[in-house]
C-alpha cells in the first residue's frame, strides 16, 4: 500500500507546471481570448514536450504512461486554464482509442495525437455538445450504448457560445454506420464518462487553486481601511475553508485516477464541482467588484470550472450513481471499505 | 502508487481481526465518563496490551509492535470495525507517549511509557485554564522551583477525564516573571498529590467528562518535567506536530458513522424527504475523503516526508463532518431523535446518535478551536497578513 506519486512522476509535474507558468499565465490566457482563442505555437511546443502522446501506446510513438501520471498534467492543464485541447486527447481519447490499437487505422490515429498531427474530440451522448468539435480530425461520439469514430467529413458542426470565451462547443449532427462503429461493448460508453469525469474532476482541482491562489495574492495587496483586506479575519476564514475543500477533493481524484472505478469517479468529480463551486464564488467575493469585471483574470477560471460542472456526468447523474452503489447491500462501506471495492 | 495491501498488511488485518473478534467486550462498556465505566475501559485497556494490541506503533521493548502508519491506519480500521470501546487513556498514549519519546529521558520513559501501555496511568490534559482557551499562552498557573521540586499554584480546566484519571500533564509557568509562550515548562503532575482539588464538570449529556483542577502548594519533583525548564512551549507544539495531527482521530471511526447513516438513511429512507439521500452520500464521500488523504499523508510520512499544515485542514474536515453526519442522522430520527435512553429495541442505536450529536457539536472547539485553525491556514499557508 502506497498512495503516493513517485519522483519522476511529481518532477514530470513540475516540468509541465512551470512550462505552463512561462507559457500560459492569465496574461496570456487574456491574450488567448481576445485573438485567436488557441496559440498554434504553444500547441506545437505542447506536443514536442511529448504532451500529447502522454496516454498513447509506446508502439505508436507516444510515452505510455497511464492515466496516474495522466491525472497530474490534466490538473495543471487545469490550473493554468489550458486553452488548446490537450486535456481532451490524453485523458479520454487516446486511453479509449489504445484498447483498439490493433487495428491499423486506430493505431494510425494514434500515432497521429502522438505526432501533434491529428486531434480528436470526444462526446457523450449525455452531453448537449462536443468540445473542439470544429478543430477535430476524428470525433468519438456515442450513440446508443455504442462508441463510434467518426471522421470530421462526416458531421455537420454547428457552433455554439460558451460562458467560457476559450470554450469552443458545438452542437454535433452525426449519422453512425457500421463504418463508424469503434466499440458495441455495452460498458463502453460508461467508461467514456468516467475518463471525461476523471479529467473534468483533475482540471477542477487545478482550477479550483488558481482561483484561491488569486484571491490570496489580490488580498495580500489590496488595502482597505489602511490594511491589506488579507488581514481582516472574515477574508481569512472565506479562503481557508475553500482550501480545505480543495484539499480534501485532491485525493479521491487521485485515487481515481489509480482505479478508474466508476464509485472512485463519481465521488472525485461531485467533490470537485463542489470545491470549485466554493472557489470561484469565495474568489469573486474577495475580489470585490474587481471580481465581476472582464477585466481581471479570475472570470477565465471561474468559467472554465462553471462550464466543467455540468459536462460528462453532471453532479446529479454523479450523484444517483453513487446513490446505487453506495446505498446497496452489496457496497463495501465502513472502516475497511476504502480500498476493497473495485 | 499502489493501492493494494502488501500480504504483510494483509496478515496483520487478518490477525488483528482474529484477535478483536476474541476479545471485544460483547456488551457495550458503561460510559467512561462515570467511574464504574471508567474502571471497564482501564481493564480493556489492559486486555489490549495483553495482546501487545496497546499502541502498535510503540517499539516492541515497550509492549507494542513497531508498526508503520499504513500498519496502525489498518489496525484503527480493525479496531473500530469490530466496535471497540473508546480509548480512555487517548490522551498518554497518542500525545504524551509520543512527547515523551521525543523529549523523555531514558529514566522518563521506563517509568511512564510502560505503565501508561498496561493502563496504570490513565493520563489528564492540562493546559486550558480560566483565561486562557484559544489563547493557551496566556496561562497563569505557576510551578516555582523550591529545591528539587516544584510548587504548584493555579487552576487548571475542561481537562478531560481528570474526574477519574492517575495523572496529568501539562504547561506551567516556572518563571513568574514571564509572559506569553515564554519561561513554560512541560511538568508530569500526579492527581492525587495533596493539594490537588478536582471539580468534576457535568457535560452536556450530564456526566462528568471534564473537571476543573485547584493546584494549592502542590509539591511535584523536579524529575517530573519533560525536556529544560522553560522549553515547555516549544514541546508543547511538538505535541501539536504529526502524532496529534494524524492520530488524534483516525479516519475509521468516521467511515464507520457514515456506514451507520447509511444503515439508518435505508432503514428509514421511505418516510424521509429525497434531499436526505445527497446528505448521506456526502456524508459517505467526506468520510472517504478523509481516510484517503490520512493513507497520502501516511504514504509520505513513512517516504521520509514532513507533516506542514496538515493538521490544521484535518482539524476542521473531521469535526465538520462528524458533526454534520450527527446532524443528519438525527433529521432522519425525527420524533425518536430525543431519545436519550428507553426499553424499545432500536434504543441504543438513537441514544448513541444522540450522545455523538452531543458530543460531535464539541470537535470544533476543542483541540484548537476551527477559527484558530482557519487562521493557520490562512496565515501560514495561504500567506495571508496576520
Ligand atoms: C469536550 C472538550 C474537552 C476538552 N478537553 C480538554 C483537556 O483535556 N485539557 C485542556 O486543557 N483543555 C480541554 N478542552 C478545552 C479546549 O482546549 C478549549 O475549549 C479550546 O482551546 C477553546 O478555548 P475556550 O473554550 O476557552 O474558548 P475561547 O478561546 O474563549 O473561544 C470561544 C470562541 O471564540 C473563538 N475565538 C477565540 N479566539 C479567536 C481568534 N483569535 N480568532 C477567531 N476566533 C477566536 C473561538 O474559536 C471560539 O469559537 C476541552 C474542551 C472541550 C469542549
Amino acid at each position: 500500500m502506497k498512495f503516493a506519486f513517485t519522483e519522476d512522476q511529481l518532477l514530470f509535474r513540475d516540468t509541465v507546471r512551470d512550462f505552463l507558468a512561462a507559457e500560459c499565465g492569465p496574461a496570456q490566457v487574456r491574450e488567448c481570448a481576445a485573438g485567436e482563442g488557441r496559440s498554434p505555437a504553444r500547441w506545437a511546443k505542447l506536443v514536442e514536450m511529448g504532451l500529447t502522446g502522454l496516454t498513447v501506446p509506446e508502439a505508436q510513438g507516444g510515452l505510455g504512461l497511464s492515466l496516474v501520471d495522466g491525472v497530474l498534467i490534466v490538473e495543471e492543464a487545469g490550473r493554468a486554464a489550458l486553452p488548446e485541447p490537450l486535456v481532451d486527447q490524453i485523458a479520454i481519447a487516446a486511453p479509449l482509442l489504445a484498447a483498439f490499437a490493433d487495428r491499423t487505422d486506430v493505431a494510425e490515429i494514434l500515432a497521429g495525437i502522438a505526432a501533434g498531427t491529428v486531434k480528436l474530440a470526444a462526446g457523450h451522448p449525455l452531453d448537449p455538445f462536443v468540445a473542439d468539435a470544429g478543430d477535430a480530425d476524428y470525433l468519438l461520439l456515442g450513440r446508443e450504448d455504442a462508441l463510434h469514430l467518426v471522421p470530421r467529413g462526416r458531421v455537420t458542426v454547428t457552433a455554439e457560445v460558451s460562458v467560457d470565451p476559450l470554450r469552443r462547443i458545438a452542437a454535433v449532427d452525426w449519422t453512425p454506420g457500421n463504418d463508424t462503429l469503434l466499440s458495441a461493448d455495452p460498458a463502453i460508453l460508461d467508461r467514456m464518462l468516467d475518463l471525461g469525469g476523471l479529467a473534468a474532476a483533475a482540471q477542477g482541482l487545478g482550477l479550483a487553486q488558481t482561483m484561491v491562489d488569486l484571491a490570496a495574492d489580490y488580498a495580500r495587496t489590496r488595502q482597505q481601511f489602511g490594511k491589506a483586506i488579507g488581514s481582516f479575519q472574515a477574508v481569512k476564514h472565506h479562503l481557508a475553508t475553500v482550501q480545505v475543500a480543495i484539499e480534501f477533493a485532491r485525493a479521491p481524484v487521485y485515487k481515481a485516477a489509480f482505479t478508474l472505478a466508476p464509485r472512485d469517479i463519481s465521488h472525485a468529480r461531485v467533490a470537485v464541482i463542489d470545491a470549485a463551486a466554493a472557489a470561484a464564488r469565495t474568489a469573486i467575493q474577495v475580489f470585490g467588484a474587481m471580481g465581476y469585471t472582464y477585466e481581471v483574470d479570475l472570470h477565465f477560471f471561474m468559467k472554465r470550472a462553471w462550464a466543467l460542472a455540468g459536462v460528462w456526468g453532471d453532479r446529479h447523474y454523479h450523484l444517483a450513481r453513487l446513490s446505487r452503489m453506495v446505498l446497496s447491500d452489496d457496497a463495501a462501506l465502513g472502516a475497511d471499505g476504502t480500498f476493497a471495492d473495485k | 502508487m499502489d493501492l493494494q495491501y502488501t500480504p504483510k498488511q494483509q496478515a496483520f488485518r487478518a490477525e488483528v481481526r482474529a484477535w478483536m473478534a476474541a476479545h471485544v467486550p460483547q456488551r457495550r462498556l458503561k460510559s467512561y465518563d462515570t467511574a464504574e465505566g471508567f474502571e471497564e475501559h482501564r481493564a480493556w485497556e489492559r486486555v489490549l496490551n495483553s495482546g501487545r494490541f496497546g499502541m502498535v506503533t510503540w517499539p516492541e521493548a515497550l509492549g507494542g509492535r513497531g508498526a508503520d502508519l499504513i500498519e496502525w491506519l489498518i489496525f484503527e480500521e480493525e479496531y473500530y470495525r469490530a466496535g471497540a470501546p473508546g480509548r480512555v487513556n487517548q490522551n498518554g498514549i497518542f500525545l504524551l507517549g509520543p512527547t515523551l519519546m521525543e523529549y523523555g529521558t531514558a529514566e522518563q520513559k521506563a517509568r511512564f511509557l510502560p505503565r501508561m501501555a498496561a493502563g496504570d496511568d490513565i493520563w489528564a490534559q492540562g493546559w486550558s485554564e480560566p483565561g486562557a482557551g484559544s489563547d493557551m499562552a496566556a496561562i497563569r498557573t505557576k510551578a516555582i522551583r523550591d529545591g528539587d521540586h516544584y510548587v504548584i499554584n493555579g487552576q487548571k480546566t475542561w481537562s478531560t477525564r481528570a474526574v477519574f484519571a492517575d495523572w496529568c500533564f501539562g504547561l506551567f509557568r516556572t518563571d513568574p516573571e514571564s509572559s506569553r509562550h515564554h519561561g513554560m515548562s512541560f511538568i508530569l503532575v500526579p492527581l492525587d498529590t495533596p493539594g490537588i482539588t478536582r471539580r468534576p464538570i457535568p457535560q452536556l449529556d450530564g456526566e462528568p467528562g471534564f473537571a476543573e483542577l485547584f493546584f494549592d502548594d502542590v509539591r511535584v519533583p523536579v524529575g517530573n518535567r519533560l525536556g529544560d525548564e522553560g522549553q515547555g512551549w516549544n514541546i508543547a507544539m511538538a505535541t501539536a506536530g504529526f502524532e496529534r495531527g494524524l492520530m488524534l482521530r483516525s479516519p475509521a471511526r468516521f467511515q464507520e458513522t457514515a456506514k451507520r447513516l447509511v444503515q439508518l438513511y435505508r432503514r428509514h429512507e421511505a418516510r424521509v424527504s429525497p434531499g436526505v439521500r445527497d446528505l448521506v452520500l456526502k456524508a459517505w464521500m467526506d468520510a472517504e475523503a478523509y481516510a484517503l488523504n490520512t493513507y497520502m499523508t501516511a504514504s509520505r510520512l513513512i517516504a521520509g516526508g514532513k507533516i506542514g499544515q496538515e493538521a490544521s485542514l484535518n482539524k476542521i474536515f473531521w469535526s465538520e463532518l462528524d458533526r454534520s453526519m450527527h446532524e443528519t442522522a438525527l433529521s432522519i430520527l425525527g420524533a425518536r431523535g430525543e431519545l436519550l435512553a428507553s426499553g424499545l429495541d432500536e434504543a441504543d442505536d438513537i441514544t448513541r446518535w444522540l450522545k455523538g450529536f452531543l458530543f460531535s457539536l464539541a470537535g470544533p472547539i476543542y483541540a484548537g478551536a476551527n477559527e484558530i485553525q482557519r487562521n493557520i491556514i490562512a496565515e501560514r499557508l495561504l500567506n495571508l497578513p496576520r
